[in-house]
């Protein structure tokens, strides 16, 4: 068996104030495989987004360990890409002067790499628009251009922050099918961080579910839907989605209050 | 002008109906303003010729004109005028580099933020004018003490009010940079200083006139050229007309500096 991509062993991670100590995680452990798509949910405010900043190196873990393999048997560190909430897309520049910030911050603005952002532009849908403002855009539009950025630097893993959760609903089912399909497409293993229950079912092969503050991994469940489809809309039909949902709801309805 | 224009208006569609009172307002204003103007002007001469006002103390409209001839011909008025604007200038761009780079240091290091604020706090409200007579002493008078002067009047402020654009910059756009591998100084240039160019315009339109407040003190105390030894020298020797002149000069400037950085900021936004 190869050995997973990400490993997170016993992570603890405590925020701390002159008045007390917070513990946010407490032992996390679980690992991600190359090529799954993971997501987990969990009860709001139960360090979530501590888990994410720990894995992109944002935070370092007060204990445990995290060990990443690079499926090319390589040692160094896999890149990371890491979408955030919101687009943050910068007003001042252009959509592709946003999409190369990447590039330009870690001076790899090769023709090749340059060349490869304007054809995922050009895939998904944004390439007339790479002359024109952040502003003059669909809010998944903005969704996509973030991908693309974060695509840009062609990450071994890629952490999603509830990157829908600033759309309206209707811009959200199909931006997340689209950024699923574009995930799926690319063979990017990722990690998607969700509070939307359907949303986790539709999207992801294995669901992690976290416990109440300090959290730590309550079980993990695999997704099989049996549909020819793969598509996140239609998965919602899947006779056997109704069960993950009842089994999700209730493992995080124990856990409030 | 299309307002005079009297044939019969038919059918304006609403756009243009819009257009056209939007249009008429705006040139209301204009003109209102252009007549405020002109009637200060007639009373003004109206007043000191049928001497309802003594023209030795107020002067008047014509005979500021004519002091304008008499000290571009005799006192070589130019090279006043363009002393205080060289002046202004500099101190003005040294306001904004060491502004600039205060304000950069004390956003990257909290500590050193946090150490320098009840100096800075002090240093902005004490009355600058009160350093000039230790200016002159230390750089004796002529244009350095004058630099110097212009500069104190409005550094503090404008490293006070650069540092808080920096800061107002949302820190989740510095996570973003750091997401991406960035650094400390990546998130500076390519996140905090595109953003705080608004606040940096804001920033340079009042230190313009605190500059030019600030030269025209040093001039006062410290000068053999420039305007404001202008005013001094007229006052001194009861001049009038010099100092009237000079002052109206002065509002000419900051009008022209001032609708210089406008201009600046207007080009920005339209590029945006």
């Amino acid at each position: 068996m190869p050995e997973p991509l990400l490993q997170l062993k016993d992570i603890c991670y405590s925020y701390h104030s002159l008045q007390m100590e917070t513990p946010a995680l407490s032992h996390v452990s679980f690992h991600i495989d190359t090529g799954e798509f993971v997501a987990i949910v969990g009860p709001s405010g139960c360090g979530k987004s501590t888990l994410l900043s720990i894995i992109a190196g944002l935070l370092l873990p007060e204990e445990g360990t995290i060990v990443f393999h690079n499926p090319d048997g390589s040692l160094h560190y896999p890149k990371i890409g890491y979408m955030l909430q919101r687009d943050h897309l910068l007003e001042w520049r252009t959509v592709y002067q946003n999409a190369i910030l990447g590039l330009e911050i870690n001076k790899m603005l090769t023709q090749k790499n340059t060349d490869r952002v304007l054809q995922l532009m050009k895939d998904y849908d944004l390439y007339k628009f790479k002359d024109k403002k952040p502003s003059e855009l669909s809010g998944g539009m903005k969704q996509r251009a973030a991908l693309i950025r974060t695509l840009a630097l062609d990450p071994g893993l890629l952490l999603l922050d509830e990157p829908f959760s600033a759309l309206d609903y209707q811009t959200r089912l199909t931006v997340s099918s689209d950024i699923c399909r574009i995930i799926r497409k690319t063979g990017k293993t990722a990690l998607l961080i969700t509070h939307d229950l359907s949303e986790a079912i539709s999207l992801a092969d294995r669901i992690i579910i976290l416990s109440r503050r300090p959290a730590t991994v309550k079980f993990e469940v695999p997704i099989e839907l049996s549909l020819p489809d793969d598509s996140p809309l239609a998965s919602r039909n899947a006779p056997e989605f109704q069960y993950y949902f009842n089994l999700l709801w209730e493992a995080l309805s124990d856990e409030k209050i | 002008m299309k307002k005079y224009n009297n044939a019969p208006a038919k059918e304006l569609t609403r756009q243009e109906a819009f257009v056209r009172a939007h249009k008429h307002y705006h040139n209301k204003i204009s003109l209102c303003r252009t007549l405020i103007f002109i009637l200060f002007l007639a009373l003004w001469e109206t007043a000191a010729d049928l001497g309802w006002i003594d023209t030795f103390f107020f002067s008047s409209p014509s005979r500021v004109l004519l002091c304008f001839f008499e000290l571009v011909t005799g006192k070589n008025l130019f090279l006043h005028i363009g002393i205080t604007l060289a002046e202004t200038l500099i101190s003005f761009f040294l306001v904004i580099l060491i502004g600039m780079a205060a304000a950069t240091l004390l956003w990257y290091s909290s500590g050193i933020s946090e150490v320098m604020e009840p100096y800075l706090v002090i240093l902005n409200s004490l009355p600058k004018s009160a350093l000039a007579p230790l200016f002159i002493v230390w750089l004796g008078t002529g244009t350095p003490t004058i630099i110097v002067a212009g500069a104190s009047v409005a550094i503090f402020g404008s490293i006070i009010s650069l540092y808080t654009g920096f800061r107002q910059v949302d820190s989740e756009k510095i996570t973003l940079i750091y997401t991406l591998g960035g650094s400390k100084w990546n998130a500076f240039f390519k996140v905090v200083l595109p953003g705080s160019i608004p606040t940096i315009l804001s920033t340079m339109k009042v230190n313009i006139g605190l500059a030019l407040v600030g030269v025209i003190i040093g001039e006062f105390l410290a000068a053999r050229r420039g305007l404001g030894y202008l005013i001094i020298y007229g006052s001194q020797v009861f001049q009038m007309h010099m100092v009237i002149t000079s002052i109206i000069l002065l509002c000419i400037i900051a009008m022209g500096l001032y609708q210089i950085i406008q201009w600046v900021e207007h080009y920005y936004k339209k590029r945006m």
